[in-house]
């Protein structure tokens, strides 16, 4: 046996071990790939909320390139997403759908929307997760990428910052319109 | 005594019922019983390291509830898990599938073990070979080193 070759082993074995650390630790262990990604927006089709006539199903996802944003009134982080998203239904960016996850009382949502402002075009009524489990949702918020045809482009786990719109969302839809 | 026997059973009891509300069951047993088995194969996206079936978190529930309305309108356990799958992929379940690309995950640990034995007999192969060409035994001790080892053993037996 070539003995030093047993003496640079430790190095070697450290820095195997230092290279798989440094690509697994700056992954997020909670962020689940979705597998709908590509594939057309489940079947589903929900009640409006309270002070609503339309809800919101699948054909209405169906005919323009547009956002579906799981929302909840018991969900922080979506209250740190909301001036963002007013300020996309402001600029006429893009039409966002709503989904309203997991309300225990009826009033919950409508009350969260008139106090801080109400960006959905269309808002479905969701509280026993059956869309939230057909797209696959782990958590609020997240928001789709939905394209004319009514096929999923995108999962945005979290909320949707500044720059994750200026980056990502905005130049995405713009691909998705000229297609 | 009895009291902490009787304490000691429910504990048990509570374990083997997990996060199951009484209001989500089913009453046929069997369907119940079929869900339960689901259920634990079904992770909760919200906690990971819980199945659906211990978790407390509202979506854990909801599924629960999902996967027993589809067996109560007739799917069988392959399908209501297949419908699990097709919205949160492979990562629901709590035990990974056999494929392509999993076969790193399920050989790895064997295919190491097998290098491990590998290398170790290479060793003592390797050590009988150099043993053989040396000659036969090692040399002898000297009057010296027996003298050593029997003081040495003397200390040890008092």
């Amino acid at each position: 046996m070539n003995r030093r070759f047993l003496y640079v082993l430790p190095l070697v074995v450290f820095g195997v071990i230092a290279a798989y650390f440094a690509v697994g630790l700056t992954k997020d262990p909670s962020a689940i790939p979705s597998v709908l990604i590509d594939t057309p927006v489940p079947e589903f089709a929900l009640d409006p909320i309270k002070g609503r006539d339309r809800g919101l199903s699948s054909e209405d996802l169906k005919g323009e390139v547009s956002l579906v944003n799981i929302f909840g009134s018991w969900c922080f982080a979506c209250r740190v997403e909301h001036p963002l998203l007013m300020q996309l239904k402001k600029e006429n960016a893009v039409p966002v759908h709503g989904i309203d996850w997991r309300e225990t009382d009826p009033d919950a949502g409508p009350k969260w929307l008139a106090r801080f402002g109400d960006p959905y075009t269309l808002i479905g009524d969701d509280p026993e997760s059956r869309a939230a489990i057909a797209f696959g949702v782990t958590g609020a918020p997240e928001t789709f990428v939905v394209d004319k045809n009514g096929v999923i482009r995108y999962k945005q786990v979290g909320p949707i910052t500044g720059r994750i719109w200026e980056e990502t969302l905005r130049p995405l839809i713009e691909e998705l319109r000229r297609r | 005594m009895k009291a902490l026997f009787l304490g000691l059973v429910l504990c048990l009891a509570a374990v083997s019922a997990g996060a199951v509300n009484p209001d989500e069951m089913l009453d046929d047993p069997a369907l119940e019983a079929r869900a339960r088995e689901i259920s634990k194969g079904l992770r909760c996206l919200v906690c990971q390291n819980q199945s659906i079936d211990d978790s407390d978190a509202d979506l854990a529930r909801d599924l629960r509830v999902l996967v027993r309305e589809r067996l109560a309108a007739g799917d069988s356990d392959g399908q209501v898990i297949d419908y699990v799958v097709s919205r949160y992929g492979d990562f629901v379940l709590m035990r990974p599938p056999f494929k392509a690309t999993t076969y790193a995950l399920w050989l790895g640990p064997a295919l190491i073990a097998g290098l491990g034995v590998l290398a170790v007999v290479a060793f003592y192969r390797r050590r009988t070979a150099a043993g053989a060409r040396r000659g036969t035994a090692p040399p002898p001790l000297t009057e010296d080193e027996k003298r050593r080892l029997e003081t040495l053993l003397d200390d040890r037996s008092r």
